[in-house]
């Protein structure tokens, strides 16, 4: 299942124009460039050390490219949703909030904490000091935290890493709803089902290069093509993480 | 920036543990050095044995006598004397920890003393023996007791002198001597010789006793100047050297207050470069360090808000600090202000510090080990006196002293709390100075903290 909505709207949210970062003489990303249009859920995937993090951290504004540049389609701050739960464990889930609310400038912090704590279902939670909420619910409240501005663009830095199941269903639940309220999703994940089940579209990296962007069909049809120097065998239909393992040893990733 | 200072005080408010540490730490330093400075010194206890019978402690001299054992009242003040039987009694009191000395006056001092006064022969000495197990108490104890021995030692020299300068008065110009109970007149050189010359002008020019007279009135001449000549020399044999100090540098900061100004910074040290370290190196911690400088709160923002904070507070710990200790030391109320001036420029430094050791650490249990290493040898250095060490480390200790916030900070608060030199302009400027200089080794530490 993929999430996303056609909007027809030409303006994308966020346009990546050949960034790039290197850390001394590594090259984290080269020349990344791509566009996002809102309602759109893309899912970026990759082995370990592709650049996921870095470039959701570029995106974000919590990091600067060594080149190229992002373009947003207004200077709202995106929402920012890092891989490890970014609270202070010694406030509670609603002095969190409000802390990021007005740290934000949201207009009506106390108004944004409520809504906050009813979309993310920790209203009973809301006096409770982090530090002793499960795994799963500080990362309820690291989301919540990334929503508060109402921003045109959430980034989710492995959003789902640290939720059993159950938790997980509600997550995505959750994202589709803001998708379908026109906002732009973009996560990494190293669950490839995850991101062909929710994204509609996928961001392939390989040591800081960026190998595919479409949709996990197309990505399937790569792979399948007798010139895509795969493996002569196809990927049995409907079987994406075979497709993209393959993809990843043709490029020699 | 007001919102993480509200946030970071929230946090401090639900660590009781460390806040108290934080409070609790100084203020119980201060009652020591309050308690301590305020207490009369310390008495080393010492194992007394006089082995000088009763009634045998007077020296006879001339026609005086000194009662040496008065003298011993002085030593008391010095030692809390336990007195003891025999040798192996004074031993046993040092050996089993009971005193930290042993002071054997032996039965024939005053005999000693007597031979060398009157003979200039011998060599009066009383036996010390100490307890070596704890070189610092050792250390103490033959301080305390070689002090006052030697100014009993003064005192009885000096009494001998005045005995002495006493009879040769009466040897030159007469007087009465007690002998057997009975008063007997003394003639005296110059009466003799008025005698003499007296009995001369009555005799006629060419009585052959003339030349005899004449020699003894010439001889009682020399002997009046010359011995009119020692009355002097030998009453300023008691106290020959007087000292006169002039301090070019000015007034001094009294030791008491100097000490309470040593105690308040090495709290305002603790406070501000571990409390600076802790909450910067927490933001990388709790991983919101990167939700932070992403366009809600700019790097220098954050570090001037964990500099503001941390010095706010360890100013505001050791003003209550210094208020304390004041009830046991003077220090200068009319001088507030300076006061405020001085523990908040100096806990800005700190805190500065600290953050910079934060950035560097960027965890926090390593960046509060790291304040905590780096703080002490920061104070010690500051207070190695400058003479003490050979030239060139000398130079490397000050240049060590010049670059961190403790020296300028205790001179700061020094004259703050005494109004003594130096003066408090240029080591305020310093720790400004090394607020900005530290501030920019934080800034440039963050370059690689996300």
């Amino acid at each position: 299942m993929s999430i996303g909505i056609e909007t027809g709207e030409p303006t994308a949210t966020v346009a990546a124009r050949g960034l790039t970062k290197r850390f001394g003489a590594r090259t984290a990303l080269d020349r990344i460039s791509f566009e996002l249009y809102p309602g759109e859920v893309a899912a970026i995937i990759g082995p370990n050390g592709a650049g996921k993090t870095t470039l959701l951290s570029i995106l974000a504004g919590a990091l600067e490219p060594s080149e190229g540049e992002v373009e947003r389609a207004s200077d709202r701050r995106f929402g920012w949703v890092p891989q490890e739960p970014a609270l202070y464990s010694k406030l509670s889930v609603a002095e969190n909030l409000r802390l990021f609310a007005r740290l934000e400038r949201v207009a009506d912090p106390d108004r944004a904490v409520s809504a906050m704590l009813a979309q993310t279902d920790l209203e009973d939670r809301a006096d409770e000091e982090v530090g002793r909420l499960s795994g799963g619910n500080q990362q309820r409240v690291n989301i919540a935290i990334g929503l508060l501005s109402e921003p045109p663009a959430l980034l989710l830095d492995e959003p789902s890493a640290s939720l059993d199941p159950r938790q997980r269903e509600r997550l995505w639940e959750f994202i589709a709803g803001r998708a379908g309220h026109g906002t732009t999703i973009v996560f990494s994940t190293h669950n490839v089902a995850e991101a062909e089940r929710y994204a509609g579209r996928v961001l392939v990296l390989g040591d800081g290069e960026l190998l595919f962007t479409g949709t996990p069909a197309e990505l399937e049809r790569v792979v399948a093509e007798p010139d895509a120097g795969a493996d002569s065998v196809a990927a049995p239909a409907g079987d994406f993480e075979t497709a993209f393992v393959r993809f990843l040893r043709a490029r020699g990733h | 920036m007001r919102w993480l200072l509200v946030k970071d005080l929230q946090i401090l408010k639900r660590s009781p543990l460390l806040v108290g540490l934080l409070v609790v730490y100084p203020i119980a330093i201060a009652l020591m050095i309050g308690f301590a400075l305020s207490s009369p010194p310390g008495k080393p206890k010492v194992a007394l044995l006089n082995e000088v019978p009763a009634g045998h402690g007077e020296l006879s001299f001339g026609n005086q006598k000194i009662n040496v054992s008065k003298y011993a009242s002085q030593l008391y003040q010095s030692i809390d004397p336990i007195k003891v039987n025999s040798r192996a009694e004074a031993i046993d009191k040092v050996k089993s920890g009971q005193a930290a000395a042993a002071l054997i006056v032996p039965a024939d001092i005053v005999s000693q003393i007597n031979s060398l006064i009157t003979q200039g022969v011998g060599n009066p000495t009383v036996e010390l023996i100490l307890n070596t197990k704890d070189p610092l108490e050792r250390q103490f104890a033959d301080q305390a007791i070689s002090a006052r021995v030697a100014q009993v030692q003064q005192a009885v020299s000096k009494q001998v002198l005045r005995v002495a300068v006493s009879d040769l008065q009466q040897t030159l110009n007469g007087g009465k001597l007690q002998i057997l109970g009975q008063t007997v007149p003394l003639l005296g050189l110059r009466n003799s010789r008025a005698i003499v010359q007296g009995t001369i002008a009555s005799l006629p020019k060419d009585s052959p006793l003339l030349p005899a007279l004449r020699q003894v009135v010439n001889f009682a001449t020399l002997a009046i100047d010359g011995l009119g000549f020692a009355t002097p020399v030998l009453s300023s044999i008691g106290s020959p050297l007087t000292v006169h100090t002039t301090d070019l540098a000015g007034k001094t900061t009294p030791t008491r207050t100097y000490a309470a100004a040593i105690a308040v910074i090495v709290s305002l040290m603790f406070v501000g470069v571990l409390l600076a370290a802790a909450l910067l190196a927490l933001e990388r911690s709790e991983h919101t360090y990167s939700r932070l400088v992403r366009g809600l709160v700019g790097p220098s923002g954050l570090l001037s808000e964990k500099i503001t904070i941390s010095a706010a507070s360890a100013a505001a710990v050791t003003l209550v600090m210094a208020a304390l200790v004041s009830l046991f030391v003077h220090l200068d109320w009319g001088r507030f202000p300076l006061w405020v001036a001085a523990l908040a420029l100096g806990g800005l430094a700190f805190a500065a510090l600290g953050v910079a050791i934060g950035g560097l650490a960027r965890e926090v249990s390593v960046a509060s080990l790291m304040a905590f290493l780096v703080s002490l040898p920061i104070a010690f250095v500051a207070l190695v006196p400058g003479d003490a060490v050979s030239g060139t480390l000398k130079s490397i200790l000050d240049v060590i002293s010049f670059v961190f916030p403790f020296k300028a900070a205790l001179q700061a608060v020094g004259n703050a709390f005494s109004g003594t030199a130096p003066g408090i302009g240029w080591p305020l400027v310093h720790l400004a100075v090394l607020t900005l200089a530290f501030g920019a080794l934080a800034r440039v530490a963050l370059k690689r903290f996300a």
